[in-house]
């Protein structure tokens, strides 16, 4: 079975490095599922979990604000922020996600769109931290 | 000439404290150092990448036209001061304050004119002194900062810029050279200088477009450059203040031998002064 090099790479240090055969993830268009041999491919990512499958083995990784690179033999996720499930503060991100519900229950304009984001990325943290 | 001793005692006792505390500060500004060195190492591959990406698009695609890429009249200028939240570290702040008011003092006529963002409370403190116009201010960042620390005054920075709030961003920050030089550095970053290297031109495809793929990028990019530059200023700051306390330590060694000396000297005198006056007597007795 055919492999390829899959890193995670955040502003302060290299996440995820591993060999892998699938890596499925949620671009700003749609679903992507990246196998070996894909064609080059630039294409920013939405605020979702990341899928790696390597061996019998499924890594979740909740990447937050990241683009993709796809190379013939290499796939290298540039993110703001992401986490292995085992890194997720599961009790922060419920608090995160409560906090970001009421405020976008007051509909307070100036912070919408934040409120909005931050819940996105509890809601994230939270479906792979669990 | 007893007073005079406990005097120079007291002193002696004085600079061995103030050794003391210099001598514990250096250390930690080392360890820190190193610390804030690695955490500098380990950003590098993020930019570099990003940059990369950046350049084949810019290379690979002919006409983009973004306004990050474009240079305009400049009306207004931002500055991105990055300074310390404190002091005893050498000429690390005031360096970096003086270069950045010289170049304001010589652009510009009124406050109007430019915005300032700073980070750290030494320049904070120093521009509010002047009244000059601070937009945003970031104070205690920890040693070593993470990307969410800074990310909502960059991100604002490069916001008012592409919105036409001012007409180029400038960044100011100590260079770090190494542990004993650190250099006071300008650099304008927007609108971004050409960033193609030309050599290098990998075609990708890019989702949706080539334009929507730099949309989202070149912001996190000039976001990057700021956040790189915040950890090269702090490994500038535990450099300089590793050396201003390391020659702190060395002066203040310096004057104890010196006190001592005059302290020895001061006994001495006292000594004979007693021994004279005591045979004075014996003589007057006999």
């Amino acid at each position: 079975m055919s492999t390829f090099l899959v890193e995670i790479v955040t502003p302060e240090r290299k996440v995820y490095e591993e060999t892998a055969n699938m890596v499925s993830v949620k671009g700003v268009e749609g679903e992507l599922g990246i196998l070996p041999n894909h064609i080059p491919l630039v294409t920013p990512l939405r605020i979702a979990p990341v899928t790696i499958k390597r061996g019998g083995v499924v890594d979740i990784i909740a990447v937050n604000g990241g683009f993709i690179e796809v190379r013939k033999d290499k796939v290298v996720i540039l993110a703001e922020s992401a986490e292995l499930a085992r890194d997720i503060d599961v009790r922060r991100a419920e608090a995160a996600k409560k906090r970001a519900e009421e405020r976008l229950a007051k509909r307070e304009q100036i912070d919408y769109h934040r409120a909005e984001l931050a819940l996105q990325r509890a809601l994230n943290r939270l479906s792979v931290g669990r | 000439m007893a007073t005079n001793m406990r005097d120079i005692k007291r002193e002696i006792k004085s600079k061995q404290n103030m050794k003391q505390i210099t001598k514990a500060m250096e250390m930690v500004a080392a360890s820190r150092l190193r610390r804030a060195q690695q955490a500098a190492l380990a950003s590098r591959p993020y930019a570099d990448k990003l940059k990369e990406v950046v350049a084949s698009i810019a290379a690979g695609t002919k006409d983009v036209k973004h306004p990050m890429l474009e240079t305009r009249e400049i009306k207004k200028t931002g500055y991105l001061v990055i300074t310390s939240d404190r002091g005893l570290a050498g000429g690390y702040n005031a360096n970096i304050l003086r270069k950045v008011t010289q170049t304001i003092q010589q652009k510009h006529k009124s406050a109007d004119e430019y915005a300032l963002f700073v980070i750290g409370r030494k320049g904070r403190d120093y521009f509010r002194r002047r009244n000059m116009p601070i937009v945003e201010e970031v104070i205690g960042l920890a040693d070593s900062p993470t990307f969410a620390d800074i990310k909502s005054v960059s991100s604002s920075a490069v916001k008012m810029f592409a919105d036409g709030s001012y007409d180029e961003l400038y960044l100011y920050y100590n260079k770090f050279v190494n542990a004993i030089s650190q250099i006071p550095t300008e650099t304008r970053l927007l609108p971004l200088e050409e960033i193609s290297e030309g050599t290098k031109v990998s075609t990708y495809e890019y989702e949706p477009s080539p334009e929507g793929v730099l949309e989202v990028l070149l912001p996190k990019y000039a976001e990057t450059l700021i956040y790189s530059a915040v950890l090269d200023g702090k490994a500038s700051e535990f450099g300089a203040r590793m050396t201003a306390m390391g020659s702190a330590t060395k002066n203040a060694t310096k004057m104890i031998s010196q006190l001592t000396l005059t302290y020895n000297r001061a006994r001495q005198a006292a000594i004979t002064q007693e021994i004279s006056e005591i045979v004075a007597g014996a003589n007057a007795q006999s």
